[in-house]
């Protein structure tokens, strides 16, 4: 994606200005920004579906809105269709007919190609589950194959992991992983939480000041320019599992708290009766709600 | 106050009337048009919107009466000037609730108003709010006939488009589904469905008969293509159900319909209620 003195208004209201910059094939990048500062717009623009009131957006080697077959997309609000009986593996094949005026027969090509991709992402058996019995993990797991069906090069999502627990946020950025590494596919986040992403990030887009920016990672985990991002003090500390932020508050926090250093392994047997717990049990698999 | 309400022997009789054979065919094909786009309804969750048309197109019906036209032209007009402004809005309009409800109850009220400008529009006024399916013509069960048509050919070009569109705005517009026009088709198809539905239950009680069997029907089935065909086979017993019993009863046949479909609606909420 390159971007070039590329500026986008809605409404008449300037969102952002002068984007310059280019992001390689094959990366794994966040889009970061405080509320309101165009993240959405971002993907938008991007798919064409908001024309830049100057500069240009190339995606993919094509103007923006012109790579859109080549571009998976999910987005927020993957809570649509849950008044619809419809069905996740229905659901996802409409990711490839969807767009198909007149009568047709779904091909035999076409429902391999929808189970492939369920199994992919984790949904086998639960294909025939209606979108609204699925939990929100496995709901924003169907959102991201309707996505994939199309053999995107490019996948965007947003804010994929709001609303998900942690260990459903956790297996949402191995799947994000594995797609970035089998498939080869670049892949686009806008997301609040940095924290779950870093381990698969290679960059970050950041809007700041009315601008985006881009940069690669090694630069973006700068305590000085995430406190400048999010307006309020952000400091990086590296821990067991990797970088992380923190925005340490010492007014709210009681006197004396020490940091709880556990991993999941470690926390889980606290939870095990018999002690002989297996750290390397496979996670149980999420259940739908019903 | 004496009130009957007594078994009729002769209802057979009744049943074979000529009458009554144009409600028979006429249900057939209301059922075809509201079980169909009821589906779509709810998966565009434009149910109120749906119900907001047929008040909309009220004052149609009167105005038209007032002039002397046939109240399904009036109807049909305001209707379809309703759906046009509402689908060239977009979608999220057609959730804005607060909006559409002033509408409906300003456009309620002018048809109150031009029914009170003449005596004719005001003994029709009943019947265009609650139905009289025991008083359709020849002409109307052609005119039913020819709406069915039309929308079966129109929907085997954008079913699938329609149905993306439906569920997933946002995702369907990046795939390059033209979002607008989808839009204004379901809303104008929306305003024929009033149209041809409004003469068996009333503008008041078109919900149970557009909404109430399609959402039970997405209860009960796994797929469009299931619940869009159960859909039409639940609003088929409501009207037909409702033709029968009224024929036995002395009820007017809205009631009966309205009653069957909701009955229906009902036992499958509860049904899913209990399996948890």
């Amino acid at each position: 994606m390159v971007l070039r003195d590329a500026e986008v208004r809605r409404g008449g209201r300037v969102i952002w200005s002068r984007g310059n910059f280019a992001i390689p094939l094959g990366t794994v990048t966040a889009v970061v920004g405080t509320n309101g500062t165009g993240k959405t717009t971002l993907l938008d623009a991007e798919l064409g579906l908001v024309p830049t009131s100057r500069g240009s957006i190339t995606v993919l080697g094509r103007p923006a809105g012109q790579s859109n077959a080549e571009i998976g997309y999910v987005p927020q609000s993957y809570i649509s269709g849950l008044d619809s009986n419809i069905t996740a593996r229905q659901s996802v094949l409409l990711g490839l007919t969807g767009t198909k005026f007149g009568l047709h027969r779904v091909t035999k090509e076409e429902k391999d190609r929808v189970a492939q991709v369920l199994r992919f992402v984790g949904l086998e058996h639960k294909e025939d589950y209606r979108l609204n019995e699925l939990s929100g993990g496995l709901r924003q797991r169907a959102a991201i194959a309707q996505a994939l069906v199309g053999e995107p090069r490019l996948l965007l999502l947003d804010e994929p992991l709001a609303n998900l627990d942690i260990a459903s946020q956790r297996s949402m950025v191995e799947l994000l992983a594995r797609l970035n590494r089998e498939w080869h596919m670049s892949i686009q986040i806008v997301s609040h939480d940095l924290n779950m992403l870093l381990p698969i990030l290679t960059g970050a887009i950041y809007l700041l000041d009315g601008h985006p920016h881009y940069s690669p990672m090694s630069s973006v985990l700068d305590s000085d320019l995430l406190t400048h991002l999010y307006g309020t003090r952000v400091e990086v500390v590296t821990t067991p599992q990797g970088d992380m932020f923190v925005t340490p508050n010492r007014r709210l926090e009681p006197e004396g708290r020490s940091q709880d250093t556990h991993d999941v392994h470690e926390a889980a047997v606290f939870h095990s009766h018999d002690h002989s717990h297996q750290p390397d049990q496979p996670r149980r698999q999420e259940e739908p709600q019903r | 106050m004496n009130v009957q309400f007594a078994f009729d022997p002769e209802w057979m009789s009744v049943l074979t009337a000529p009458f009554m054979v144009n409600a028979v065919e006429a249900g057939l094909l209301i059922s075809v048009a509201a079980g169909i786009m009821g589906y779509f309804t709810i998966t565009r969750r434009s149910t109120f919107a749906a119900h907001a048309l047929a008040h909309i197109g009220l004052p149609g019906a009167t105005g038209a009466v007032l002039l002397g036209l046939p109240v399904s032209m009036g109807l049909g007009a305001f209707a379809l000037a309703g759906a046009l402004i509402i689908g060239a809005l977009g979608k999220k309009v057609s959730e804005r609730e607060i909006a559409t409800g002033t509408v409906l109850a300003f456009a309620t009220g002018l048809g109150l108003f031009f029914a009170r400008l003449s005596s004719s529009a005001s003994q029709q006024m009943q019947s265009i709010l609650f139905g009289s399916i025991l008083t359709i013509t020849d002409a109307q069960i052609v005119g039913f006939a020819v709406f069915d048509v039309v929308l079966l050919l129109v929907l085997a070009v954008v079913y699938r488009p329609l149905l993306f569109s439906s569920l997933d705005e946002q995702v369907a517009r990046a795939k390059g589904v033209p979002i607008t026009l989808m839009n204004v088709l379901f809303m104008a198809i929306m305003a024929g469905v009033i149209t041809v539905a409004v003469p068996a239950v009333g503008t008041l009680l078109i919900f149970a008969l557009v909404v109430t069997p399609a959402a039970t029907a997405s209860m009960i089935t796994r797929s469009p293509f299931a619940a869009i065909v159960v859909s039409c086979l639940l609003c088929l017993i409501s009207i037909w159900g409702g033709l029968v019993i009224s024929s036995m009863f002395p009820t007017p046949p809205s009631f009966v319909i309205v009653t069957l479909s909701t009955v229906m609606w009902a036992i499958a909420r509860a049904a899913k209620t209990k399996r948890g």
